[in-house]
């Protein structure tokens, strides 16, 4: 396990590098973001200098190597748009997207798995077909409009919840969280629904098609033989078998909830990284968009980690390292 | 009993109404990166700016200059300006602004690093202090925007922001100015707290605590004003403005913008994509032709673009500078729409057939930009020319027109005069003189430069007002540019709020009454 560890961390040190090339290039084809950012008063000398100030007059090479010089030593360079060391710019928008993030991921699972058991166990009831027209929709309605259409009715219409914004934040060790008051909650829930519709539907899917096949299965047969209540069959029996794929799924979809939690910070004006990304593209903040990819694929890599060791552990006929 | 009700009725009722006369909560556009005042110029940072700080100077709603911290100020000679303080002006924490505070913002402007501000003190070689509320300033030639340019030079605490860095204005440690608000928090991305100066020179104003909420999605912030989230919102979209206006509990303000829409048209030896209807490259350039210059000019139906695509926000141009900016030249009226005599001019050209080449905008930058650009292509094919429209957002955009990839480029451009605008956009471009940065056009014409070149050396008003007129009427009889139309701003608020809309476009809480 810990060479399978070892070896997982080494291939991600090498995406680190192919990647920062890439969008290191990729940001220096675009052109100058003297270009955007630039004063327009200025003059052409002035425009000179900025540029050279940030070493944005130099071959792309020499601009690559004193990146990964100052890389190696911890300095992803400091932004052109703020001002501040890069770093330290997304891990102080980090917060606010992952709790955005983790509680759409709780409402999924805690509402997703139970829902889609349900409609597995029983697929042809009133319910069971709710469920899964249900989940249809949560597949298909594009998050922009949905998130739309909530602030609409619950914020415009009836008035309950605020439109936008992240309201005021609580210190949790350190950390500034929205869930410790009723106030932070209000300013939470829409935005988190909004980014727990699509995973939502994508578990209770994952659920019902699992707690479908198990119910075919012979353990079930067995288990009912042994004469085990209907409830101790489906919550623990079927339930631990149809959690192997939820997890993992869920797991990967972590990522990805945190990577579109973009559109749902727009529109809600979270104050989440996914919206820093998207304003520094809009300036060519390379600093910005090179430190928040690197984060990303470090964040992806332990993700992914930490899914196959909670799999193996779930499962354990899934062994680690041979051919992972 | 029901007295005792009455009173308490009448209380909570006044209690209700004082709180919410205190507080205003405004949706700004866009996202504000900083509180170093001298570090990036850009709207949302400049509009935060105003509230905590103050300049020497102040443009007010029309964008002519008045006095702010400088009581008063003059030319002692052609190289030589002396600007008298206001005595008794105090900063947030209680000391009093002396020429030492002005002339250490000055120089603090050349000294963050990637500030953007050194354009409007760096021609200043010598700064003199007589005494402590009078400053004189010297520049190498005679130059007569230094009261202009110190309109966008913020005076800070010398003793709060001495060595602070860019850090220390956003934690608040150095946020101390001699503004309207105090400075009280800034959650990057989310929102900027001020609470009232009450000591403040020009009146405290009428709020306890602001609270600037940034909320660019153009849904959102309306739905927030909608919903009572927000008090008063900035760039109201234009597709919005008939629903707004029939909300009983919404007023709107409406305002021309000092952005004036334009098109560059290549008039170098050789512009990129412009060929004859089978794709053959042409000979010649046309854009070199007046007289296509003028006729595609004449093929543009403003008054419909004001009226269909801008919802009636925007007024069509004839000037690179929207009226009441300083320079404008009244007499020019926006081209009359004539397709014929624009097909006519265009057969007198020697392009009877036309020609095709590339229209180029933004997608994400001005209102309704790429709308526009597709109705000036379809107007452009009634009278023979096929303009291929193409749309990049402004990362993309802007470094391209600076290479001189653009044809046919549509660029939107904010000036306090016209001189300023004219000098950055039709100047032939001179990187010794500072002219023509922004001139994609290739434009040159020596008795614009020189008309120029007078302006900015006559330090007295009415002289330099007539010369930069006649260099806008040059310019602008020669079509090196084709203007579009200025866009006209729009706040909404919610009832009774009144705002003063402004032609720079800021959005000042301390210009929202109460009424």
């Amino acid at each position: 396990m810990f060479s399978f560890v070892a070896r997982r961390l080494a291939q991600s040190l090498g995406v680190l590098v192919l990647m920062s090339l890439l969008v290191f290039a990729g940001v220096y084809a675009v052109g100058n973001p003297m270009d955007i950012l630039i004063n327009p008063q200025s003059d052409q000398n002035e425009i000179a200098r900025a540029t050279a100030a940030l070493g944005l007059d130099r071959p792309l090479a020499e601009q690559y190597f004193f990146f990964l010089r100052d890389a190696a030593t911890g300095h992803l360079g400091r932004s052109f748009a703020y001002n501040l060391p890069a770093i330290g710019l997304i891990l102080e928008r980090m917060p606010a997207t992952l709790e955005l993030a983790t509680a759409a991921m709780l409402i999924s699972l805690v509402l997703g798995i139970p829902l889609g058991l349900w409609a597995g166990v029983a697929p042809r009831s009133a319910a069971g077909r709710t469920i899964t027209v249900g989940s249809i929709l949560g597949f298909s309605l594009p998050t922009f409009w949905v998130g739309l259409m909530l602030i609409m009715v619950f914020s415009v219409g009836l008035g309950w919840l605020p439109t936008s914004g992240r309201g005021p934040t609580t210190n949790f060790a350190g950390i500034p969280v929205s869930f410790l008051s009723i106030e932070g909650l209000r300013h939470l829930a829409l935005p988190a629904a909004n980014l727990a519709l699509f995973n939502l539907s994508l578990i209770a899917r994952l659920a019902r098609s699992g707690a479908r096949e198990a119910m075919r299965q012979d353990y079930v047969r067995f288990a009912r033989a042994k004469g085990l209540s209907e409830r101790r069959v489906v919550g623990v029996h079927v339930l631990r078998n149809v959690l192997v794929p939820v997890a993992t799924v869920a797991g990967v979809e972590f990522g990805s909830v945190i990577a579109f939690a973009v559109v749902t910070e727009s529109i809600f004006a979270w104050p989440g990284m996914g919206k820093l990304l998207i304003d520094s593209i809009g300036v060519l903040d390379r600093p910005v968009i090179v430190a928040y990819l690197c984060i990303v694929v470090v964040m992806f890599v332990v993700i992914n980690l930490a899914v196959d060791l909670l799999a193996s552990w779930l499962d354990p006929r899934i062994r680690l390292g041979a051919d992972a | 009993m029901r007295r005792a009700l009455r009173i308490l009725v009448a209380g909570s009722i006044l209690w209700a109404t004082l709180t919410h006369a205190a507080d205003l909560r405004v949706g700004l556009a866009a996202d504000v990166t900083s509180m170093d005042p001298h570090f990036l110029d850009l709207q949302p940072n400049v509009n935060i700016g105003w509230h905590v700080f103050d300049a020497l100077t102040h443009v007010d709603e029309d964008s002519r200059l008045i006095p702010g911290l400088a009581a008063s100020w003059r030319a002692l000679d052609a190289t030589t300006w002396e600007f008298r303080l206001r005595r008794g002006v105090r900063f947030h924490d209680g000391s009093e602004l002396t020429a030492e505070d002005v002339v250490f913002s000055i120089e603090r402007t050349l000294q963050v690093p990637a500030g953007q501000f050194r354009p409007f003190s760096q021609r200043i070689v010598a700064k003199e202090i007589p005494d402590p509320y009078t400053i004189r300033l010297r520049t190498a030639v005679p130059y007569a925007m230094v009261p202009y340019d110190l309109d966008s030079v913020f005076i800070v605490s010398k003793t709060a922001a001495a060595g602070a860095r860019s850090e220390d204005f956003d934690s608040g440690k150095a946020m101390i100015g001699t503004g309207p608000f105090r400075f009280v928090r800034f959650a990057r991305g989310d929102r900027v707290e001020l609470a009232r100066n009450h000591s403040y020179w020009g009146g405290a104003p009428p709020w306890d605590r602001v609270t600037f909420r940034i909320v660019p999605t153009d849904p959102a912030r309306l739905a927030g004003l909608l919903s009572g989230d927000l008090d008063l919102i900035e760039q109201v979209p234009t597709a919005d403005l008939p629903r707004i206006r029939r909300d009983a509990k919404i007023e709107t303000a409406q305002k021309v913008s000092w952005r004036t829409i334009f098109f560059h048209l290549d008039q170098r030896e050789r512009a990129p994509g412009i060929t004859d209807k089978a794709g053959k490259p042409l000979a010649r350039n046309p854009f070199r032709d007046v007289r296509v210059r003028h006729a595609l000019s004449m093929a543009i139906d403003r008054q419909t673009i004001a009226g269909r695509l801008m919802d009636g926000a925007a007024l069509p141009a004839s000037n690179l500078v929207s009226p009441p900016v300083f320079g404008y030249a009244p007499d020019l009226k926006p081209d009359p729409y004539d397709p014929e005599g624009a097909k006519r001019l265009l057969a007198e050209a020697g392009y009877t057939d036309g020609f095709a080449m590339t229209l180029s905008a933004t997608s994400n930058r001005y209102v309704n930009d790429e709308q526009i650009a597709q109705a000036v292509a379809q107007m452009f094919a009634r009278v023979g020319v096929r303009a291929r429209v193409e749309a990049f957002p402004v990362n993309v955009y802007l470094p391209r027109g600076a290479r001189g990839e653009l044809a046919f480029a549509m660029l939107g451009w904010g000036s306090f005069s016209a001189d300023l605008a004219l000098r950055s956009l039709v100047a032939t471009a001179d990187a010794k003189k500072g002219f023509g940065a922004f001139n994609w056009s290739g434009y040159s014409n020596p008795k614009v430069d020189e008309l120029l070149e007078r302006a900015f050396a006559t330090v007295d008003e009415k002289a330099r007002e007539t010369l930069a007129r006649e260099a806008m009427r040059t310019a602008m009889r020669d079509v090196a540019v084709i203007p579009l139309h200025h866009q006209v701003t729009t706040w909404a608020m919610r009832r009774p709020l009144a705002y003063a809309p402004r032609t720079d476009e800021f959005t000042f809480a301390h210009h929202v009454r109460p009424r």
